[in-house]
């Protein structure tokens, strides 16, 4: 049996530190997965028995219910727990909550949190598999591996594409995880908004800062366009959501000048006639609902990939297979 | 290139005689070819399910559906291992399989491990009417009851030996090969 | 109290352009006599220092003690053993506690407490501001004649242009310098560390150097309008260091400091969102610390503090936005310097003793900082080539945040005298 024996550690924190190899195995692993989902019962027993907590200080509805459907495909078991159903709410530390599941010998948790290096802060602090889902403005590794996944099943290929994220960069985790996975597949990576959202020193990253939504499409193969949170708005980074639209905003008149098909990425929520206009998002490029049904065998992927295991009895079960 | 410890067993006639005569027993096992479907087990059963379409469609003029199966993601040692198997894919035929005659294809019989594996996978797409299992080569050593319907053939196999069946698609030949494995490895 | 003779010792003493084998008499409380050699009085305590170094007192102008309010991070009996310790024979407690000091009741405590923990001495500072809230100027003629050497609104900046030059002027009455923490709060806003590559790698929000220089460069101007004592503290910048310089050539009567992590450490250090590497300002980059060690080195910056900023261990085992601001700095100061700064060449010992000894003591007028006869008798010994690694377990300070654990350092404190009595004593 050929097998890509590669170790991808206990954790998923971020793409920033996965190897090109590393990433394939994910998208590769996700792609079998997508089978799944379409089955007339759509489970399988891999994960039996296995103990999973959804761990989410920030309010996420997409994000959970598609690591839910995922760990259910996969039969774990799983507990939500949320912010304010939680004793985090009463002021628990992260640690604490930390080791609280630590006792109770759960296998794998998924967490979100506001904070930058929350995920990587428990990860160094438990024995379960930790995975990131999102957390604060550093990374959002599942959503990095949907996005690769969603170019690479309509163009064949992330390699050699112009890929250009749109919108409120400063505050983003999928913004920062779309730009090392796509670097290190060899997409060529720009992004454009307006200067008060973009972080500095991101060109230095090796990305490309447009500084315009016309100068982004005439260059792009593919716009992944973030969500524009209201709050920035309430901030002052822009004067308002209306100058957004008519200043960055991806309307079909601006795509009418592209130059080829471009495919359109949105991370989701969408706002719409903010960021994306309701006929683009609804659009024959928009790949928005593409993108939903491929986290969910990104985060499958993740969870087969990353659970359990002891790597010293792989070799022995390798040769009880082989005969 | 000679290797002591590989001694060939079938070559590329003996296997495809072997499947002619699978073939005509499923056939006949069945009382024809009325609903019936051939499935793989990834990766060589995929093959030599082939292989009986081919014979059984020559033999009747009739090309039965066929599907292939992974298993992995019902193998029952996979808590054991790391880092994780690469997943092959499934694809069933269209028509589904309730109320079919399901043939389980693999290229060898050992532990009957994989076959459990298959067969539970295969009732979560449906039910069956029938399964039967079908494998090239039987080579004992079952550790659950679990028998096949059709062999090609059976083998005797000594602890340190293994049994490789090769395809065309992936080894570049048809045949049978009786390993004796590296003392390390056994 | 018996008299001192410490014997043979290397004693420097820039004041007196003093690097030289000498023995040096403390009787009294103070400093009686200095000569090659010395017959020791019938009842004196005699050192054998031979090999170690003789200066000064060190003393720190910038300290965190935390008392009132915070005693579960440090006390200030803890806080001024911990200077003993790390050879300083006096610091200057910050008024930022719970209450804040900003009454002269509440210097008073401080100066109590001080005097009874019997290690190092403790000059209280007394707030710029009522609450340290930027509104309303403090009693600071009560503050000073309580014993506040300074006044500072200090953890924050005096946000307020109008505030800061009432407060330059109004102090010169008193003699004292109005220290202030340079941070543009508009500026820095959600920030945790330096603005740059690194913040953006791990998507933190960034304070950009600007925060601090638009602050110091307000200060200086202010500084020229008002001709009051300014004293700029833990100055983190290559462009603040550049404005400080510029204005000491025009003569404005401004002073400056620099602590140790911000000239030997980068943002760099934050990687891997390592709290102990939170502080504010924040660790910047290579051509900062370059500039802050040349400012050191021609007296631009006229002193290294240590910000010394103790916090309990579980608040900063937290996620880094979560984590407090600072870390402590008593213990490793000395060592660190001699071991970064004066072994590599880039400063002499003698002008290390200037800026931890001569230099504070100038900046805010206190006794010390000197050997002549009939000055104080704040002496610290040290071995500028003994060995040892920084350890949490031996630290005297009741917290260990620090991102110098595990460093190997050269030079450390022997003896530390305050008032002609030893108040610390190595092994």
């Amino acid at each position: 049996m050929t097998q890509r024996a590669l170790a991808l550690g206990k954790d998923l924190v971020g793409l920033e530190h996965l190897s090109a190899e590393q990433i394939q195995v994910f998208l590769d692993t996700a792609e079998a997965f997508k089978e799944i989902s379409e089955r007339p019962i759509k489970k399988v027993p891999v994960l039996r028995g296995k103990t999973i907590v959804n761990l989410f200080f920030e309010p996420s509805t997409r994000t959970r219910i598609s690591f839910e459907f995922a760990e259910k495909r996969l039969s774990a078991d799983t507990v939500n727990i949320a912010t304010t159903a939680s004793s985090v709410a009463k002021g628990e530390t992260l640690v604490d909550t930390a080791r609280n599941l630590e006792a109770m010998r759960i296998d794998m948790v998924v967490v979100r949190h506001w904070a930058s290096g929350a995920a990587k802060f428990l990860a160094e602090r438990i024995r379960s598999n930790v995975i990131n889902a999102g957390d604060g403005a550093h990374e959002h590794p599942t959503q990095g591996l949907l996005d690769l996944l969603t170019i690479r099943d309509h163009r064949g290929r992330v390699a050699g594409l112009n890929v250009c994220i749109v919108g409120d960069i400063l505050h983003s985790r999928v913004a920062r995880s779309n730009i090392w996975g796509l670097l290190k597949l060899g997409a060529n990576v720009a992004v454009c908004s307006p200067k008060t959202l973009l972080p500095p020193g991101i060109a230095d990253l090796g990305v490309t800062v447009l500084r315009r939504i016309e100068e982004a499409i005439e260059w792009a193969d593919v716009l992944n366009v973030l969500r524009l949170q209201l709050e920035r708005m309430q901030a002052g980074y822009v004067p308002s959501l209306r100058e957004y639209n008519r200043v960055f905003g991806v309307s079909k008149v601006r795509l009418a000048r592209a130059q080829r098909e471009i495919l359109i990425l949105h991370p989701g929520p969408m706002n719409r006639g903010v960021e994306i206009d309701s006929d683009v998002a609804d659009g024959p490029h928009s790949m928005i609902l593409a993108q939903v049904t491929n986290g969910v065998a990104v985060r499958m992927a993740v969870l087969y990939l990353l659970a359990g295991g002891e790597p010293e009895k792989a070799e022995a079960a390798k040769t009880a297979e082989g005969a | 290139m000679h290797d002591l410890n590989r001694v060939p067993i079938m070559d590329e006639r003996a296997v495809l005689r072997a499947v002619g005569r699978m073939a005509r027993e499923l056939v006949e096992r069945n009382a024809g070819t009325d609903d019936l479907i051939m499935v793989g087990v990834q990766r060589r059963g995929s093959q030599l399910a082939e292989l009986l379409v081919r014979e059984i469609e020559k033999a009747e003029g009739d090309r039965i559906a066929s599907g292939h199966l992974d298993i992995t993601l019902y193998r029952d040692d996979l808590r054991a291992i790391g880092p994780r198997p690469v997943i092959g894919t499934t694809k069933l035929p269209a028509g589904g399989i309730d109320d079919k005659a399901v043939v389980i294809v693999d290229d060898v019989l050992y532990t009957g491990r994989t076959v459990r594996a298959a067969l539970n996978e295969l009732m979560d797409f449906g039910r069956p009417s029938r399964i039967y299992l079908c494998v090239l080569v039987d080579r004992g050593g079952r550790e659950l009851p679990i028998q096949p319907d059709v062999v090609g053939r059976h083998v005797e196999v000594m602890g340190d030996q293994t049994v490789e069946v090769l395809v065309p698609e992936l080894d570049g030949r048809l045949g049978v090969d009786l390993v004796t494995l590296p003392k390390e490895a056994a | 109290m018996r008299p001192i003779l410490l014997r043979g010792g290397r004693v420097i003493d820039p004041g007196q352009r003093l690097d030289a084998t000498r023995d040096l008499l403390l009787q009294d409380g103070l400093v009686t006599a200095i000569a090659p050699q010395l017959a020791a009085p019938d009842d004196a305590e005699v050192l054998e220092v031979r090999g170690l170094a003789v200066c000064p007192g060190l003393i720190d102008l910038h300290v965190h003690l935390r008392e009132p309010g915070g005693e579960h991070k440090e006390t200030i009996a803890t806080g001024a053993r911990a200077a003993a310790a790390g050879g300083f024979t006096a610091v200057c407690a910050m008024p930022n506690t719970d209450p804040a000091i900003d009454d002269p009741a509440a210097v008073g405590f401080v100066l109590a407490e001080g005097r009874r923990a019997g290690g190092a001495r403790v000059y209280p500072t007394g707030a710029i501001s009522v609450g340290q809230k930027g509104e309303r100027l403090t009693e600071v003629g009560e503050l000073v004649h309580a014993g506040a050497v300074a006044i500072t609104d200090d953890g924050y900046p005096v946000m307020d242009s109008g505030l800061m030059r009432i407060a330059l002027e109004y102090s010169q009455t008193f003699g004292i310098p109005v220290a202030d923490h340079p941070e543009d709060l508009r500026l820095s806003a959600g920030g945790v560390m330096n603005e740059g590559l690194v913040a953006t790698r791990l998507g933190l929000r960034g304070i950009p150097r600007t925060s601090e220089d638009v602050m110091i460069v307000r200060d200086l101007l202010l500084g020229d309008l008002t001709q009051g004592r300014i004293h700029l503290q833990h100055v983190s910048t290559a462009g603040g260091a550049d404005a400080i310089r510029a204005a000491k050539a025009r003569g404005v009567p401004v002073t400056a400091e620099v602590t140790p992590h911000h000239l030997l450490l980068t943002e760099e250090a934050v990687e891997a969102y390592r709290t102990d590497a939170k502080m504010k300002p924040p660790l910047r980059t290579a051509a900062d610390t370059e500039a802050l060690r040349a400012a050191l080195a021609d007296g631009t910056i006229d002193c290294v503090a240590t910000d010394h900023a103790p916090h309990h261990y579980d608040e900063k085992e937290q996620a880094f936005d979560d984590a407090p601001f600072g870390i402590v700095g008593l213990e490793t100061a000395l060592g660190l310097l001699i071991t970064k700064l004066v072994k590599p060449g880039l400063l002499d010992l003698a002008s290390l003793v200037d800026r931890m000894s001569c230099g504070p003591a100038r900046a805010f007028s206190l006794p010390g900082g000197t050997l002549a006869p009939k000055s104080v008798a704040d002496v610290t010994v040290f071995d500028p080539a003994g060995e040892w690694v920084v350890d949490r377990a031996s630290f005297y300070s009741k917290s260990q945040n620090s991102p110098f654990v595990g460093w190997k350092l050269t030079g450390r404190a022997k003896i530390t005298i305050v008032g002609g009595k030893i108040v610390w004593k190595d092994g």
